[in-house]
């Protein structure tokens, strides 16, 4: 089964093309890494798929939907989550509580009349009711609220004792790597169909890289299906069983990674073309 | 018609001199210099003493001022701004805000807060172009003003340190790697826009004839939205918008008479700001989101009470004023009750939400203004009339700020601006319903199982058992999901949305909640003086709430009871005048944002 279906997308800032009629898919239990130089458009190319940005044209499908031009709101209740390139946690909140946010979405006591929150000024019924409860804080919401305190603890124990002894500590004051895991424990609390994962490594050491490595294959093990933007290509190599190279917001090339890898288009985006110079 | 154009565009120059000056600063520095507005008043009130009491002529009067202000330009930037540099946006907001009420209420104390006549420098209808009759004062301030609009261009495009300017405001750091020395820039770029907003203050004050102390809050107002209206950090932006709002104003008020300026420049701002959110000639960033409020409290823990000394403290609340207060103090506990409500307000909004209000007194008049308008004119019972104030201030709040979700950081503190000013002004205009400038009066007090409520105690007793309501309500959402929904949103919001939170909705939620209370607090305001008019109601007591819940700590319930308690209570129990008051109140908020951003009720985690 198809997750992700992406046909023609368009989207140009101020003229520049920097997503330019990109279309691919990722299979249920696939892991399809996009890689290419820096301004190729990957980045663009996943705010589009995850609804951040809007595109100019081309369709979105997710799990057999139409969902192009959909809020990321949206998206993520639909099963889509994410990471950032630079790691957005919420500092003031403990890692905890980052990745209850992550679980938002599946709440049920707590967030009532859940059909109407999209429909337009029906959606305050809803608000209203989400209000009451957390005013009155039946027994339904409670035993729920508990229920998601175990699943957090399950979500932090992924990444071994590197987070578990800060769960009660303030994001700002985790270390890179540990936000960055904070982060995508996050975006994996909701047990989404597709993870989109943008540079999850940028910023880390070899070592701490490695670790990353290994979770993302554990993670991969079991049939998670991820979407991932690196430029360690190391990992992208280990990792994925598909490789889309973009260049200047095209797809230029697309495999596996031994296909890719020896793409002479691949070579001539990464290292530019081989001059040959005339000899008398 | 032709006429009225042009006493548009005159006025709209000065506007757009001040724009240009805020459109400046905030390219520089990234911040909305709120204290430009006092540099007009500075400009216009020393040009007054320089031409009236040291009968100096218009040349030297003028040289007079671009010191002066220049001078405060500098000022402003090297107490407000320069030491925030590193805070998060909101800081340097407040801080800027807080330095305009203290130089408007300085020159107040200085200058004294009557009105006074600007001399005619020059002849006002001495020229005449085919039937269209007008002064040499007319065509000098357009010339002045355009000459300087030239003076600026060529200075940024032909000079070094108008380079270095135009650098610093596209890529701070990269213009520092150049070796730009960012301070001298910024120190800089706030003269330059204060000398243009200086000047404007005198060719606005000679065009005005009549100036005081608190002109600038009138003209700074209209600078921002012409400011707005362009695009912030556009500088052809500032020039358009100070025109077109210039003319539009002109024509407006030619239409429906001076009242309706202030009616008409929010209208028209929130009108771009709902269709154009950028500006009419500011760039749109696709994909941006810092947030406003960050770790500004955020390195700081909320001061927790036990249970028992929670007990203790509502008791004695009770206890005390009945048995040890004369009915004056009790009246002040009133007042501080009133406050302490509005504030709890804006701790929802600003404090757990993130989204920092500028206008929280519009929820206040719009409650007020509903209760009284229901039990004077319909009869309706007060406890009827209370529910009732709370929901159509809920309403109106998040009718009146939610199109403004699109917008995003100083933008929506510009539009929670406008509103409260939008309020007052309808309030005014609007004299089929709310009676006008001459406001309601004869409000009858409460009654309570057959008795009047309206001995100071009585009212005392009633407003603190709503008080305590509210505050558990705030207290239990801030520990709830909702609470933690909140906080992702003020924390980030693209991060938030992207964890499946609908953010625009629990942002609108905050507003209705917060419009809510702060509605029911005005009821209560209204019942307690028996009388309210518009001006009751105006941008003092938005500034007054969130001095209130900044001093107390943004994010702490407890804190907005204490802010209350020591910006209401005890400037009143000291007997302060109006002006040493407000004076007070921007000293103290400078201070707080300078050395005690968590606020009082805040400790900072280690």
């Amino acid at each position: 089964m198809t997750v992700l279906e992406v046909t023609g997308l368009r989207r140009s800032f101020a003229g520049l093309r920097a997503v330019d009629g990109v279309s691919f898919t990722v299979g249920q239990g696939e892991v399809v890494s996009v890689i290419g130089p820096n301004g190729s458009g990957k980045t663009t190319a996943l705010n589009l798929v995850s609804g951040v940005l809007r595109p100019d044209s081309g369709r979105v499908g997710f799990l057999g939907r139409d969902v192009t031009g959909w809020r990321p709101e949206r998206l993520a209740e639909a099963g889509l989550s994410r990471t950032f390139q630079n790691g957005r946690v919420f500092g003031n909140l403990s890692v905890a509580e980052n990745v209850l946010i992550g679980l938002t979405s599946t709440l049920e006591a707590a967030r009532p009349l859940a059909r109407w929150r999209n429909v337009p000024v029906l959606r305050w019924a809803s608000l209203l009711a989400e209000t009451a409860v957390a005013l009155v804080e039946p027994p339904s919401v409670r035993r729920e609220s508990a229920e998601r305190q175990a699943e957090v603890s399950a979500q932090l124990d992924r990444f071994g004792d590197r987070l578990t002894p800060r769960a009660s500590d303030a994001a700002h004051t985790l270390s890179y790597a540990n936000r960055r895991r904070t982060e995508i424990a996050r975006a994996l609390a909701a047990s989404p169909a597709l993870l989109v994962l943008d540079e999850p490594t940028a910023g880390m050491n070899p070592a701490e890289t490695a670790e990353v490595l290994e979770q993302l294959l554990a993670l991969k093990a079991t049939g998670q299906t991820i979407l991932l933007v690196e430029h360690k290509i190391d990992l992208v190599m280990r990792l994925s069983d598909r490789v889309l190279v973009l260049d200047a917001g095209a797809v230029i090339a697309a495999g596996t990674p031994d296909e890719v890898r020896t793409d002479p288009r691949v070579i001539e985006a990464y290292l530019g073309k081989r001059r040959t110079v005339a000899r008398p | 018609m032709l006429d009225t154009a042009l006493a548009g565009l005159v006025n709209g120059s000065s506007y757009a001199l001040l724009a240009l000056g805020l459109s400046l600063i905030f390219g520089v520095a990234n911040v909305i210099n709120f204290a430009h507005a006092s540099v007009f008043a500075v400009g216009a009130m020393s040009g007054w003493w320089f031409s009236v009491d040291l009968d100096w002529p218009l040349w030297t009067v003028l040289l007079g001022v671009v010191a002066v202000t220049g001078l405060l330009g500098l000022v402003i930037n090297l107490v407000a701004v320069t030491p925030l540099a590193k805070a998060p946006p909101i800081a340097a907001l407040l801080s800027t805000f807080a330095v305009s009420v203290v130089v408007d209420n300085g020159a107040q104390l200085v200058f004294g807060p009557e009105t006074r006549r600007f001399p005619a420098l020059l002849a006002t209808d001495n020229l005449g172009l085919g039937g269209l009759r007008f002064g040499t004062l007319d065509v000098t301030i357009l010339v002045v003003a355009i000459g300087l609009m030239l003076l600026l261009g060529w200075f940024l495009r032909a000079t070094r340190y108008g380079r270095a300017i135009r650098a610093v405001a596209q890529d701070r750091d990269a213009a520092a790697q150049m070796g730009i020395p960012l301070a001298r820039v910024q120190n800089l770029a706030f003269v330059v826009a204060s000398v243009l907003g200086g000047v404007a203050g005198v060719l606005g004050g000679m065009y005005l004839n009549n100036i005081s102390p608190t002109v600038g809050s009138t003209v700074g107002m209209s600078a921002f939205a012409a400011a707005t209206l362009g695009g912030l950090g556009s500088l052809p932006g500032a020039v358009a918008g100070g025109l077109l709002l210039g003319v539009v104003e002109a024509f407006g008020v030619s239409w429906w008479g001076g009242n309706a300026r202030t009616l008409i420049t929010f209208a028209v701002l929130l009108l771009v700001l709902w269709v154009r959110p950028s500006g009419l000639f500011g760039k749109r960033t696709p994909l941006a989101a810092e947030p406003m409020t960050g770790t500004f409290f955020g390195a700081a823990r909320t001061v927790r009470l036990k249970p028992w000394q929670v007990a203790v403290a509502a008791v004695a609340a009770y206890v005390v004023p009945a048995v040890a207060l004369d009915d004056y103090t009790v009246q002040i506990g009133v007042q501080v009750v009133v406050y302490a409500i509005l504030a709890l307000s804006l701790t929802l909004v600003s404090g757990q939400a993130g989204q920092i209000s500028l206008g929280q007194a519009a929820p206040l008049a719009i409650g007020a203004y509903t209760s009284a308008l229901l039990t004077t004119a319909t009869g309706m019972d007060f406890w009827l009339s209370l529910p009732v104030a709370g929901v159509v201030a809920a309403v109106l709040s998040v009718v009146l700020v939610s199109p403004s979700w699109r917008l995003r950081g100083h933008y929506v503190s510009i539009a929670t601006l406008a509103t409260g000013l939008l309020v007052a002004a309808a309030a005014v205009n609007f004299d089929w319903l709310t009676n006008g400038p001459s406001g309601v009066s004869a409000i009858p007090p409460p009654s309570l199982f057959g008795a009047e409520v309206s001995a100071p105690l009585a009212v005392y007793f009633l407003d603190l058992t709503i008080l305590l309501v509210v505050l558990l309500l705030v207290v239990r959402l801030r520990r709830s999901t909702l609470g933690r929904i909140w906080s992702a949103v003020r924390e980030d919001e693209v991060a938030a949305r992207s964890s499946g939170i609908a953010a625009a909705d629990y942002k609108s939620l905050a507003f209705g909640i917060g419009g809510f209370v702060a509605g029911i607090g005005g009821a209560l305001f209204a019942q307690q003086y028996g009388y309210i008019d518009p001006s009751v109601f105006g941008i003092s007591v938005s500034l007054l709430a969130l001095t209130i819940v900044v001093l107390g700590g943004l994010n702490s319930p407890l804190g907005a009871v204490v802010g209350a308690i020591v910006l209401v209570g005890l400037p009143e129990a000291l007997r302060m005048l109006e002006e040493t008051r407000m004076l007070t109140y921007g000293l103290l908020l400078l201070a707080v944002v300078l050395f005690r951003p968590q606020g009082l009720m805040g400790k900072v985690a280690r």
